[in-house]
This record gives C-alpha cells, structure tokens and sequence, in this order.
C-alpha cells in the first residue's frame, strides 16, 4: 500500500491544491488554539516548552526531545502576505495563552532554515519562507505553563489520563518537556477531507533512582502521587504504555502489575520494544479494583543497567579564555557499526557572537569532511542571528567534530539582561537525520501503531526519522560595571560641591580683626610650663 | 384654518419625517487644547417634517386588506434612505388597522397612524411615534450611560453593549457532565438559518464573527438548591452573579482579535442536579429558564428529560433543539444591542421583525444611538490623551499620531456636521473612523508614559551635587539671619 504523504518525512507535498478547512465552531478542539489558527494563516504550528535537558547518553534516544527552554517552529500558508507581521502576532498572542514569554520572539532570534524542518502534516509545497524557527533558551517552564496546557485537553485535568498531571510532580523532575503540535492530516485513508490534529504531548523524566533510596521501583502513585481511575469520557483511545523490553532473552529482570491485558510489540526508533499495555476503555480494567495502579520491580538489583547508546548523539560545549573570542565545538556520534549516514546540523547564533566562518572546521577521524549542503546567512547587528546549515555525511562508526570560532561583540548598554554575569545564552543546535535503523523494521499499520510513535512516521524500513538537540551554550560577554555611571556623577559632583562650597565661603565670609584675648588653654598650659622654665610667658 | 382642514378629508396625508438633531459641547469643536474632563454633554434634535398628500401608488397600496400587506407594499415607495420615517395618516374610518389600534408601526420605515381627535392629538401622536421609531432622551442618554453620573439612569441604561466596530458571538455549550450526557448541537445550521440573517441586517453597525464551541467539564459556581415539592433543583435570582465566573475562565478570551465578546452558554445540567430551575426574585420559575448579564451574555440551563427506564445506558445522547435555544439567545442578543421594545400605549401595534429579527427603523434607532455614542467615545479618547500631554511634557508626539489625531478631529466634526443635517449613514461612517483614528492615536506604543522619566527621579540623580551645595549656602543664609538679629539688637546695648 502506498504511504499517504503525510506518513512520510519530510513530504515533499504531491498534492495540488491543498484547502485547509476554515472552522468557526469546535467540539474537541480548543478554540483559542482554533481561532488563531485560522485568523493568522497558520499552516502547522509546533511550540514545546521544555525545562531541563535530555541526557541522551544515559537515557538513549528521546521519543520527542526540545530544546531547552520554549521552542518554537511555524509553517504559514502561502496565502499569508506578510509572514513577518503574522509571525510577530502569533507569537505575541502564544505568549497570552500559555503564559510564556514567547512575545521575546523578534526578528534578532527567528531565522528560515531551508533544510532542517518540513511540515509534518499535508502541505502543499515546501516553500521555506513561509518558515519560522525561534528558540528562547533562557525560558523558564513552570506551572502557569502547565495549567494552559492543560485547559486545552478536552477533558482538562477531570477525567482520564490527565488527572496525573499535577504540578508539584511533574517539575519534581529531572526533565520536563511539553509541547503542542497542530497539522492538517487527512481524515481517512482516501484523504478526500482534510482534518486539524492537534496533538499535546509531555515529557517527564523522574529520576527514582535518587528519590527512591537506590531503589529503580517505581508505581504511577509513586510518581503522581495519584492513580488513574477512569477515562476521559471523550476520548476514543485511552492507553498506558510501559516499556518492559527485555534486556536479553533468558532473563526476566521486571514485573509489571497489574498483569497487562495485552502486550505490544514495535520497533520504536531502531530498537525492538515490547510494552504491556493498559486500555483505560476497555471494562474489564476497572472490574477488580476502582483504580489502576500500575507498578514496576526489579527482580534483581542490577550492577550494569546501562541502556545501549543511541546510534546518533551529539555534544556541544564553548571553549577559549578571555574576554574576546572563543570557540565552539560540536561533537557528533554515529554509532552504527557499519552504516554511514547523513544529518543535517542548524546553528542558531545570535548576533553578539561575530562568528569567523573561515574558521569552520570539519574534522571525521583525522580527516576533513566536506559538507555536501551549505546554507549560510550572515547575522546582522541586531536585526538578524547567524544561521548555518550543513548536510553532513557521518561515516559508521565516527566521531565528527565541528568547530567554529567567534569574537564577542560590546553591548549597549541597554541591551544587556538584568543579570549580565549570569551569561548569554545560545540555543542548542538541531539534528535531523534519517538514521538507518540496526534490526528490518516492518511497515506498520499507522492506525495501530499507538499515538506516540507517529508524529514523526518512518519512511521505510531501513530507517528512521530523528531529531536531536544539542545543549544550549551560555558564554560570557564583556559586561562592564553598572554602577560606574553613578559612580561617575557622585565623584564629580562632590568634587564639584567642594570646589563651590570654599569658593562660595572666601566669597561670602567677612574678615574681623580679632582681639588678643588670654588665649585658650593650651597656652595657658604652655605659660605654666615657660613659668617653671623660667622663660618669659607668650 | 389649519393644515389638516385645507386638505380634502379622507384622503390619507402622507409626513415625511427628518430627525435632525445637533450635538454640540463635546468640547471638540476648536482645537485639543479646549477639552476639559469636566465637559458637559447635551444634545438638542429637531425635527423636520414635510407634509404631503399620498400619490395614487400609495393610495393604491394602502388599499390593502390588511396593515401588514399594505406595509409590505409601501415599501419601495418609501424614501429609503437611513433615518427617514414615512408615515400615512389613515382616515378613522379605515378597516386598514385593527380594532382599538390607531398607530401601526411596519417592518420597514414607515408606520400607519389613524387620524382622530384633533391636529393636536394627532401631532402628540406624530411626535410619540417618531420618538419610538427614532430615538428618545432616555435612549440617547443609555447611549452615554459611561459618561453620565451613577444614579441618574436606570439599570436598564448599562445593559447595552458599548458601541465597537466589530463583536465577536460565542456560543458555547457547556457539558459539565460528559459521563452521563453525550449533548450534540446543530450550531452550524441554527447559526445561519437563526443568527445569520439578523447580524446581515447589523453589518451595517459592526463586523460580526460567530463561532461556537462546547466545553466539557465545565460548572456553574454555585451549587443549586432541592427543592422537594418539584423535585427539581433551583438557582434563585441573588445566587446569579456567582454563577459566571468558574465558567468564564474556562470560556477563553478571543486573543486574535480586540473587539468585545458576546458569550451565550446553553448549559446542560448533570444528572445529579437536574432539572434545574432558575427563580426569579419572587421566587417563580422563569418560563424561558435563561438569564443574561448586562454586556456580557446569555445562559440559558437546558434540561434533559430523564430516561424513561432508569437502566438505560449511559452516556445518554441528547440533541438539542436549536429552535427553542436560538429563541431565546436572539431574544437576548436583541436586548443586550438594546432593541428592546419600550412600553407602549395599547394603541400602538408593532409588527414583528419576522424572520429578518430586525426592523429597519430600529436598525436606525441603534445607528443613532451609536453615533452619539461614537463621538463621545472619541472625545474621552482625545481628551484623556491630552491630558497625557499636558502631565508630561515632554512627550515626542509623532507625525503619524499627530495626523491620527487631527483626522480623528475632522472625522468627528464631520460626524456631528452630517448629523446636525440628518445623514445618518455618513454620520456614522464618519464616526467610525473617527474612533478608528483616534484609538489609533492613543494606543500609539510611542506613547505610553513609563517611557519618559518622571522629574522627580531626574532630581534624585543630581542629590549628590545639590546636596553638598545646599549646605554652604544655607549655613551662610543662617549666619545672615543671625548677624541681623544680633544689628537689631546692638543699638539698645549701646544706650
């Protein structure tokens, strides 16, 4: 069966005349999300609000990782005339619904990248400028951020699986990532009418290892300190996951309670993956006991547990001394044994760090590695951010260092943040790869498949799709003392008080001839002192 | 000999109606600088009539069998422009008007008015009927309701919606218990057969946007009482004002645009809590089980039947009649643009707006009420935005917003001189864009006032210099006063 075009990655978009459906009255879907969609042309919207960073190399692969802090990428339609201004409202009116500073976003962090994001949903070209890409790196996420995202689930947080969702939990956590993705989908298999997807997702790493006194256990009340009892009533698929891969065949190392009623197996991201699932809908969960617990042991305690390292993974950090220029480097692995492949690397660099291009280097095992694709745009002094793309082919089993050195401009002194010292941020860089996947992978059924391994379809079997990002950067500009200017106008002007005040005392001050008087008592003291000398008194 | 006698009796006297009014003391007139916060608003109108006899098409289509054809068949012969009234004056004998009714106001801009009792009588009747069809004091004032002192106009004067260039319609249903009830609407089809019609007729005044949307979850702040008798439960009238605000933020405001929101929620009760009642203050159920706040909307609580086996399934699927719920929010929506229907003498008989839900003349009567209204909003606007300028002074004031502001000016004077005249419809285009101007002047970002230091602040950066020069100079203006004290007092030592 031929894959619709939307089930593939980036879709190159066979389809003519795309007519997105103009809506005005919704059911399931928010209208605030709705009304903004249809009022600024929006053609696929993904915004993720992300606290924390995923550590891929001791996590492995991310089901859907963001960058630290708000993200966000945008697709308008072409029939959107200025995308800048549409670009500016959105983003402001964002800001309003989810309670984030998303109205930062200005013309000085947002670029159009032309390779690494293409719709995800139908499209009907892929004319990159009608995209914008922005990353506010210093964002913080909290909890006014999760009640919006809460409000737009149907249910809000009454009823199913959302119940869990309490605040105090879930930034209990080692990482934190909500995201909302808006596409038009087709709604059938024939694709004749096309449908909104609005899809919410939410990333929560609980690190129980530390919190739960070296014990890996964990239980749904463990975590949320509540358990699931019903589900949305709304909702027509309703499923708990739980990843119980077995590590290798022999052994059973875990046990998973209640007994799964159904078990599924996929190959989730190159990785064979077997999940016991939980059907909130189906009648018979809730028959014996009222609410659904599920619980995870250990049978043993395990010395290596060690998840295998993912195929690609990258690092990025900052190097160099001083006050003046730098260095950035990034790392990328691939650690498939015998496939290379290519990825594509996007840098967003704000334009305080004056990046040296001649100084790009691309080193893969001691040689240099040409890339095939290169999109450079050179930042403009607070207008506009550097903006590279590469297409870089990773040899198997490689490490691949990219550097890139930079010179840190002077602020003014308006420009800076309220805390200089605490440094400058700079977003983390964006891999997208199709990564060949090390077992055949079947081509599964999307209606089967569960909701979370289809926002990003594989494309066949021999790969798939991945995006990754790097850590962001914070480096240090040359910040100068505040407090100088004060500084400045005390100096000065107590000098100049001072000069004023003696001038203005000779000016003023009336001159007397004083009489001699018998004298105070020091010379009263040194008369005494004459008399006993014998010397005549003063 | 009056007028009425010269003519030939029986023969219907047809009046044409100008309402011309002026509006003067805005304190616009002249340049900004004449505003005063403290202006005093007052409107005078006047009248112009011009009498005529009917011509045979008139006289052949008040030949009708009844007052609605004979309406309906005046109207291509009626001056259609907006504000003018056409009345036919009907002699006391005709079968034209029912028994008892001597005024018959149509759905268009003309009206039948029996002629009886003396020119006198007749011409109060003119007068009240123009009144009804046009615009009254009370209404004007309602339409300045913001800019008049508490107290001095009804509760009924701040229910109407301010005048805007657009609205925005919600109707939403709120489900608050999807477990036990799956309710289905027709939105789609009630809004264009229902809604749609009338607000064609309202483009005129604003730009409309209707949408809808259905919250689960979703309810009221107050929990209804039992009442054993009816076995039904009851929300009195004083438990009402708690009962928006849980929903309200649940309603979500209109981020894509600024214009102000009509909210109409259709509620389903639970099932733990229905049927549910509204009381009214003497404690008897409203008959239409549906309450609306003052510029903000309408609830109406639709209670579903209870399921005739207390075993059937749930959820229960309920569809909702729209013709019963769409009554009631356009009844709503009506009273909240403030076309009510005023008490009238039992002489009067107004048709109704049929299908359309609006007469042409109260689509005038809204026009003119907006129109007043629109200029004084400017008037505020510019005024406070001069007293702006007068706090700070120096404010950069741009060539855009300068330009704002002197087209927000001309519009306004233009508005008041078309009004003065009587052309309504370029009155209040003329008053649009000149709230269009001067909003546009006054939200200008250039001028918001934290961006200017106050120069209180100024002077505290200069303490450091002001501070250590002070104290020479006032020691020394102490010596001064000492050594006077000490001159005054030499003399008599020297005695």
């Amino acid at each position: 069966m031929p894959r619709p075009c939307w089930a593939r990655p980036w879709c190159d978009g066979g389809r003519q005349g795309l007519t997105l459906p103009a809506v005005s009255h919704y059911r399931l879907f928010p209208k605030a999300l709705g009304r903004l969609v249809a009022a600024l042309g929006v053609q696929e919207l993904h915004l993720a609000l992300t606290q924390g960073f995923w550590r891929t190399r001791t996590w492995g692969q991310p089901p859907l990782q963001a960058p630290a802090g708000a993200e966000l990428w945008v697709w308008f339609q072409p029939t959107v005339m200025d995308v800048d201004k549409a670009w500016k409202e959105l983003s402001n009116i964002l800001s309003g619904i989810f309670c984030a500073s998303l109205n930062f976003i200005d013309s000085t962090n947002t670029v159009t990248p032309t390779a690494s994001f293409k719709p995800l949903g139908l499209a009907n070209g892929t004319d990159h400028h009608l995209l914008r890409y922005a990353v506010l790196p210093r964002e913080v996420v909290c909890t006014e951020n999760l009640t919006p995202w809460k409000k737009l689930l149907p249910c809000g947080s009454k009823a199913g699986l959302a119940v869990l969702l309490k605040a105090e939990r879930l930034f209990h956590s080692s990482y934190h990532s909500q995201a909302v993705h808006i596409r038009p989908i087709c709604r059938d298999a024939s694709c004749l009418a096309v449908s909104w997807e609005l899809r919410q997702t939410l990333t929560v790493v609980f690190d129980t290892f530390s919190s739960g006194q070296g014990k890996k256990d964990w239980s749904l009340f463990k975590m949320f300190s509540r358990t699931l009892t019903d589900a949305c009533p709304l909702a027509s698929q309703s499923k708990v996951y739980v990843d119980i891969s077995p590590k290798n065949k022999e052994k059973e190392l875990l046990e998973v309670t209640p007994t799964p009623a159904s078990v599924y197996e996929a190959i989730v991201q190159g990785d064979k993956r077997t999940y016991a699932v939980y059907d909130l809908l189906s009648p018979s969960l809730f028959n014996t006991s009222r609410s659904l617990n599920v619980q995870l042991k250990w049978k043993r305690p395990q010395d290596s547990s060690e998840l295998p390292t993912p195929v690609l993974h990258a690092q990025r950090y900052v190097s160099g001394y001083g006050l003046q220029t730098g260095e950035i480097s990034t790392l990328i692995y691939n650690t498939h044994p015998y496939r290379a492949f290519p990825v594509i690397l996007l840098e967003t660099v704000p334009w305080y760090l004056r990046l040296y291009v001649h100084t790009l280097t691309i080193i893969t095992k001691g040689k240099e590695n040409k890339p095939s694709y290169i999109h450079y745009q050179p930042a403009q002094d607070r207008r506009r951010p550097h903006l590279l793309e590469m297409l870089i082919q990773l040899p198997a089993n490689s490490i691949t260092k990219i550097t890139i050195q930079f010179e840190r401009a002077l602020l003014k002194w308006t420009e800076y943040t309220p805390d200089p010292n605490h440094g400058f941020y700079v977003s983390s860089s964006v891999l997208s790869a199709l990564v060949p996947s090390v077992i055949a992978m079947k081509d599964v059924d999307v209606e089967q498949s569960p909701l979370f391994t289809s926002l990003f379809p594989s494309s066949d079997g021999s790969s798939y799709f991945v995006r990754l990002y790097t850590e962001p950067l914070l480096v240090n500009l040359p910040t100068p003392d505040f407090s100088m200017p004060y500084n400045v106008i005390c100096l000065t002007c107590t000098v100049v008080a001072v000069c004023y005040g003696s001038f203005y005392n000779l000016l003023t001050r009336t001159f007397h001839v004083e009489e001699p008087t018998r004298g105070g008592l020091a010379k009263r003291l040194a008369n005494i002192i004459r008399k006993f000398r014998g010397v005549p008194p003063l | 000999m009056t007028l009425w006698h010269v003519l030939p009796r029986g023969c219907p006297l047809c009046l044409s109606t100008w309402l011309l009014q002026r509006l003067w003391g805005l304190g616009l007139v002249g340049s900004l600088k004449l505003c005063s916060p403290a202006v005093r608003t007052s409107i005078t109108s006047r009248y112009e009539m011009v009498y005529r006899s009917t011509t045979a098409q008139e006289e052949a289509a008040l030949g009708a069998a009844t007052a609605q054809e004979a309406d309906a068949a005046l109207r291509p012969l009626q001056d259609a422009s907006l504000g003018a009234l056409t009345m036919y004056v009907v002699p006391e004998t005709s079968s034209l008007l029912p028994q008892g009714i001597s005024v018959y106001v149509g759905k268009h801009r003309g009206a039948l008015v029996r002629a009886g009792g003396s020119l006198a009588a007749l011409r109060t009747r003119l007068r009240q009927l123009t009144q009804v069809m046009s615009f009254t004091a009370s209404s004007i004032a309602a339409a300045l309701s913001d800019r008049v002192p508490d107290g001095q106009l009804g509760p009924d004067a701040r229910r109407h919606l301010k005048s805007s260039l657009g609205y925005e319609i919600t109707f939403s249903l709120l489900n608050p218990d999807p477990k036990s009830h799956a309710v289905d609407w027709d939105i789609e089809d009630a809004v264009n057969r229902y809604v749609q019609p009338v607000l064609d007729k309202l483009s005129l005044v604003a730009n409309f946007s209707v949408d809808s949307q259905i919250l689960y979850y979703a309810v009221l702040g107050v929990t209804p009482r039992f009442d054993k008798e009816s076995s039904s439960f009851l929300l009195s009238a004083h438990s009402l004002p708690h009962v928006i605000n849980p929903v309200e933020a649940r309603l979500g405001s209109s981020a894509a645009s600024l214009y102000p929101v009509l909210n109409f929620l259709l509620y389903v009760p639970e099932r733990s809590h229905s049927p549910l009642y509204i009381q009214d203050k003497d404690g008897a159920p409203v008959s239409t089980n549906a309450f609306h706040s003052p510029r903000w909307g309408g609830i109406m609580v639709y209670n579903v039947e209870a399921p005739a086996s207390p075993q059937a399934s749930l959820p229960l699927h309920v569809d909702v009649d729209m013709v019963r719920v769409m009554e009631v929010f356009l009844a709503q929506l009506r009273l909240l643009f403030g076309l009510s229907r005023e008490e009238l003498p039992p002489e009067f008989l107004l048709e109704s707006p049929g299908s359309e839900g609006l007469a042409h003349w109260e689509l005038d009567r809204l026009l003119w009420a907006h129109t007043v209204e629109n200029i004084a909003t400017v008037s505020t606007t510019l005024t406070s935005l001069a007293q702006l300028l007068d706090k700070i002074g120096n404010i950069v004031i741009k060539d855009d917003v300068a330009s704002e502001v002197y087209r927000a000016v001309a519009s306004a004077q233009s508005a008041m001189a078309k009004l003065a005249t009587g052309h309504l419809h370029s009155a209040f285009q003329a008053s649009k864009e000149a709230v269009t101007s001067s909003e546009r002047a006054f939200f200008d970002p250039s001028l918001l006032h934290l961006l200017y230091f106050p120069d209180d602040q100024k002077f505290a950066i200069y303490i450091p210099l002001f501070l250590p020069m002070a104290v020479p100079i006032l020691l020394s203006l102490a010596k001064i006063v000492r050594e006077t004290r000490q001159r005054k007092k030499e003399p008599t030592k020297m005695d």
